[in-house]
Parts: C-alpha cells; sequence; structure tokens
C-alpha cells in the first residue's frame, strides 16, 4: 500500500498526469449528465452508433491529413446524430435497423481507409488505440486540455439551463408538445449534446467504450435513487470518482486507461445493484 | 362565444381523411365525452385541438380569454413512465414550464402552484414518493395535477381510467367531477366507458361511422347511441 502511495505521489509530480486527471474528470462529469435520459428514452444504442461514426470521422481526418481533427470530427458527428434521431422518430424498428447500418457501416469504412491509405507504420496500434482509448490522455498538451474544458464547460452549462426542459422532454413528449415545449427541437438539442460528449471522450476510453461511460453511472444510480434530481447527481459523482480512479490505477499499474475506468464503472454497478435490492427488501 | 369551437373540420392523418365535417362547441364548464370506436379519431382530434397536429381542413376557434397553450393534457400513459426514476413532485412541478416567457427554472410562484395542485388531488403526503412506485390510480391523479399546472381553464383527458380496477376508477372520475363543478374546469374527455361518460358528462361527442353531438338526454335518445350503448359488449 506504501508502495502505491509512492508511486502515486511519484507520478503526481508531472504535470501531465495532472492534465489526465483534470480532462478525464470533465470527460466523465459530462458523459454521466445525459445517461439518464438516454437509457430512460431508450436512446442507449444511439451513443454507440455514433461514437462508431466517430471512429470513421477520424479515419476520414487522418488520411486527408487533418491537424487539428477534433472540430471535423464534431462536426461529422453532430450531423450523423441529427439523421439518426430524426429516423428514430418515425418507426422503432427502422430506427434500430439504421443505427446499426451506420455504425457498422462507419466501422468498417473507417478500417477501410486507414488500411489503403495508411502512412503509419504501425496500423493495427493506431486502430485499437482509436478503439478502445490509448495513452495519448497523457500526451495532452495544453491547448488540448483547453479545447476539452472548453467543450465540458459548455455541455454542463447547456444541461443545466435546460434540465427542466430535458426532464419534462424525456418524462413525457405528448405533455412537452402540448405545454409548448418542442420536443422534437430538445431531442435535436439532446443529439447534439451526445455528439459533442462522445467526441470528447474518444480521448478517454477509444470510441468502443464510450457507451459505458455514458450509460453505466446512471444505470447504477437509478438503482438506489428516486428523484431525477438525486439521480442525476448521483450519476455525475459516480462517473467522476470511477474515472477518477480508473486513470489513477491504470498509471500505476499499466493497464490501458480505458478499460480500467470501465472496469471500475462496472463493479460500482453491481455495488448499486445490491445496495438496490436491500433497499427495497 | 363558446370557449372552444370546431367548424366543418376534417381530420386525418398520412393523407387519409377519417373525421369528415365536425361540428361542435363547448362553453366554459362543460363536461364533454367524445365515444367512438377505435381508429374513429378520437386521439387525432384531440390533438388537433391541442394544436400538435393540423387539421386536413376547417378550423379550431378559441374564445379570446382562452390563453395560448391554455390547455391541460393528460395523455395515455407510456412504456418510458413506468420504470422512470421522478418523484411527485418533479412531474407535477413540470407542468409550471412556459408560464410565460423563457424561464430555465421554476419560480416561488410555480412552487406554490404546484403545492396548491397537489392538495387539490390529495397527493401532498405522497411528495417526495417515487412516481414508479405509485399504484395506477395514484400516478393518474400526479399526472392530473400536472395538467392542472399548466393550465386551468381546459383539461383534455385521453382515456385516463385504463387499467385501473373499479374502485380507483371511481375514484379518478370523482376527483375529475369535482374540478368540473368546484373549480369550474371545462373537461374534453375521451373514454372507451360509456357507462361512465353517461353518467358524468352532460355533453357527448360520437365519432365514427355516423357523427353525433349534443347533450346526453339526446344522445341516449338518439338511434346512434342504441347500437353503442346497449349493444351487449365493447370489444374492447
Amino acid at each position: 500500500m506504501t508502495d502505491f502511495i509512492s508511486t502515486l505521489s511519484q507520478y503526481l509530480s508531472y504535470p501531465f498526469v495532472w492534465y489526465a486527471v483534470v480532462v478525464g474528470a470533465l470527460i466523465a462529469l459530462c458523459s454521466s449528465l445525459l445517461g439518464v435520459t438516454l437509457v430512460l428514452k431508450r436512446f442507449s444504442f444511439i451513443g454507440d452508433g455514433l461514437s462508431h461514426v466517430a471512429f470513421g470521422a477520424i479515419a476520414i481526418a487522418s488520411v486527408i491529413n487533418l491537424t487539428n481533427n477534433i472540430f471535423f470530427v464534431l462536426a461529422i458527428t453532430v450531423i450523423c446524430a441529427i439523421l439518426l434521431l430524426r429516423t428514430g422518430q418515425n418507426t422503432n424498428i427502422k430506427g434500430d435497423a439504421s443505427i446499426a447500418m451506420i455504425s457498422v457501416g462507419a466501422l468498417a469504412v473507417g478500417y477501410l481507409l486507414m488500411n489503403i491509405f495508411s502512412t503509419s507504420s504501425n496500423l493495427s496500434g493506431d486502430v485499437c488505440s482509436t478503439l478502445f482509448g490509448s495513452t495519448s490522455i497523457l500526451t495532452l498538451t495544453s491547448t488540448e486540455v483547453t479545447v476539452c474544458a472548453v467543450l465540458s464547460i459548455i455541455v454542463v452549462a447547456v444541461f443545466i439551463l435546460f434540465y427542466n426542459k430535458i426532464f419534462v422532454v424525456t418524462f413525457d413528449e405528448s405533455f412537452a408538445d402540448a405545454v409548448g415545449t418542442r420536443s422534437r427541437l430538445y431531442n435535436l438539442l439532446i443529439a447534439v449534446i451526445i455528439a459533442f460528449i462522445i467526441v470528447l471522450a474518444m480521448n478517454l476510453v477509444g470510441s468502443l467504450l464510450i457507451s459505458a461511460l455514458v450509460i453505466f453511472p446512471a444505470l447504477s444510480a437509478m438503482r438506489v435513487f428516486k428523484s431525477f434530481k438525486a439521480v442525476t447527481v448521483c450519476s455525475a459523482f459516480i462517473s467522476v470518482v470511477c474515472a477518477l480512479l480508473g486513470i489513477l490505477v491504470s498509471i500505476v499499474f499499466a493497464t490501458p486507461v480505458g478499460s480500467t475506468i470501465v472496469a471500475v464503472d462496472i463493479f460500482v454497478f453491481f455495488v448499486f445493484f445490491i445496495v438496490g435490492k436491500f433497499k427495497k427488501a | 362565444m363558446p370557449q372552444l369551437s370546431c367548424k366543418k373540420l376534417c381530420l386525418g392523418y398520412d393523407g387519409r381523411e377519417i373525421v369528415h365535417n365536425l361540428n361542435f362547441s363547448i362553453e366554459k364548464g362543460d363536461y364533454l365525452c367524445i365515444v367512438g370506436e377505435n381508429g374513429s379519431g378520437k386521439t387525432t382530434l384531440m390533438k388537433t385541438i391541442l394544436g400538435l397536429q393540423p387539421p386536413v381542413r376547417g378550423k379550431v376557434e378559441t374564445d379570446s380569454s382562452l390563453k395560448k397553450n391554455g390547455i391541460g393534457y393528460l395523455p395515455q400513459q407510456t412504456l418510458v413512465q413506468r420504470d422512470f426514476p421522478a418523484s411527485v413532485w418533479e412531474i407535477v412541478l413540470s407542468g409550471c414550464q412556459n408560464r410565460g416567457g423563457f424561464h430555465p427554472f421554476y419560480n416561488k410562484a410555480d412552487k406554490k402552484l404546484a403545492e396548491e395542485n397537489l392538495a387539490k388531488l390529495g397527493l401532498s403526503d405522497m411528495k417526495k414518493r417515487c412516481y414508479r412506485e405509485l399504484s395506477g390510480g395514484q400516478q393518474q391523479r400526479v399526472l392530473l395535477a400536472r395538467a392542472l399546472c399548466a393550465a386551468s381553464d381546459i383539461l383534455l383527458l385521453d382515456e385516463p381510467v385504463t387499467g385501473l380496477d373499479p374502485k380507483v376508477t371511481e375514484e379518478l372520475y370523482s376527483f375529475i367531477e369535482n374540478l368540473n363543478k368546484n373549480d369550474n374546469i371545462t373537461i374534453i374527455m375521451i373514454s372507451h366507458d360509456v357507462q361512465a361518460a353517461l353518467k358524468y358528462a352532460d355533453k357527448i361527442l360520437h365519432i365514427g361511422g355516423k357523427t353525433f353531438f349534443g347533450t346526453k338526454e339526446e344522445y341516449l335518445e338518439s338511434e346512434i347511441s342504441d347500437s353503442f350503448t346497449k349493444g351487449g359488449t365493447l370489444n374492447d
């Protein structure tokens, strides 16, 4: 244990570790906020589909040699988010199928492009790090940290400002429409925020694992808490704590960052699941 | 001037017209039941009154004293709501949205209104309870309180008693009757329950096949009611 602490304090003396911790906490906070809404609206798969789209976009960006690819990826992901939500509104089956189509399609085309036009000597390494997150969280420049912080603040601010609207649209779209809250508009807003979150979170956990970051904290909190506010606050708290724990553990034990965070999330979910069962009984 | 009137209203969706030339009007304090078979366009009519869907032809006119969005709505319950982690208070308060301009947070007046409506429906001591743990009847009362927060002139109820047992159904009907009689709120209710419609409503609108609009007494004497009320069991 003393070993663990001394290694940790040694690492924490490097600024790049602090960058990683700050960015990780911010991303975790953002990604958990809309989790409750996504789970309740049965939108969980949209997050998953969009993350694959983001992977495809990164592949394209690397092929055309964009240096600062975050805004390109963001634009593509936002457009796809809007498209997915539009089709999802008509019928459920169609929505499901179109999500599957876009997500697998983007994955395949992305990998294909990377293969054909690859300039890198370590292709499989690149792909693996895009899919499962990379150590790039530890090599962030201060500009990247700033961009990430600004985007996170935007996401949190928008969420707080529209919290009551998001609640009403999540709970009851027909009623929202009837009182003049345009649910289509807010669904769109939700989709755009998700796109932002996914692009942010790609750095941390990679595109395959983003959904976990969005969904697990919300599901854990829903086991135990009974009001929307409590669930939202708790899931944000869980998410940040899990991310911090995950990052620290992964630094000390040299495990992959993304999967470690998700493993901690899964563990917390089971704890909350059991607590929820006891509370009911 | 009637509070709400429909003139030569034709309704439909996907380019298919299902209700033709509907004419009716209601006064403040009326209790109107809309009856008719499944698929006859009852819910479409309701959505048109709420302005969620444009009519094919004709128009819905409201009295100038009726504010925009002055109609409270109790929709049918959705699947999402059954497992929804929200407190009664949060749901009732959410009815206070859009009471004048953009305000992202609820103010004191909103909270006071929500308290009053909770009390009106006998829910004050359930304020902190979780919605998904309530019984079906209690859930409907919560949604009714929310609708009252949104509007206090007209309430539109879409099959409010579906899935409730007879005792709870009676209870809910009497709450609705109280709102109508004591608070002078106009009630427009879609119902499959023709017996209850005849018991509580003072006007009946029958759509699908033949259209009828008039008082309950006129409805009972009309031919159209014969097949519908006395024709044995209803298929739903």
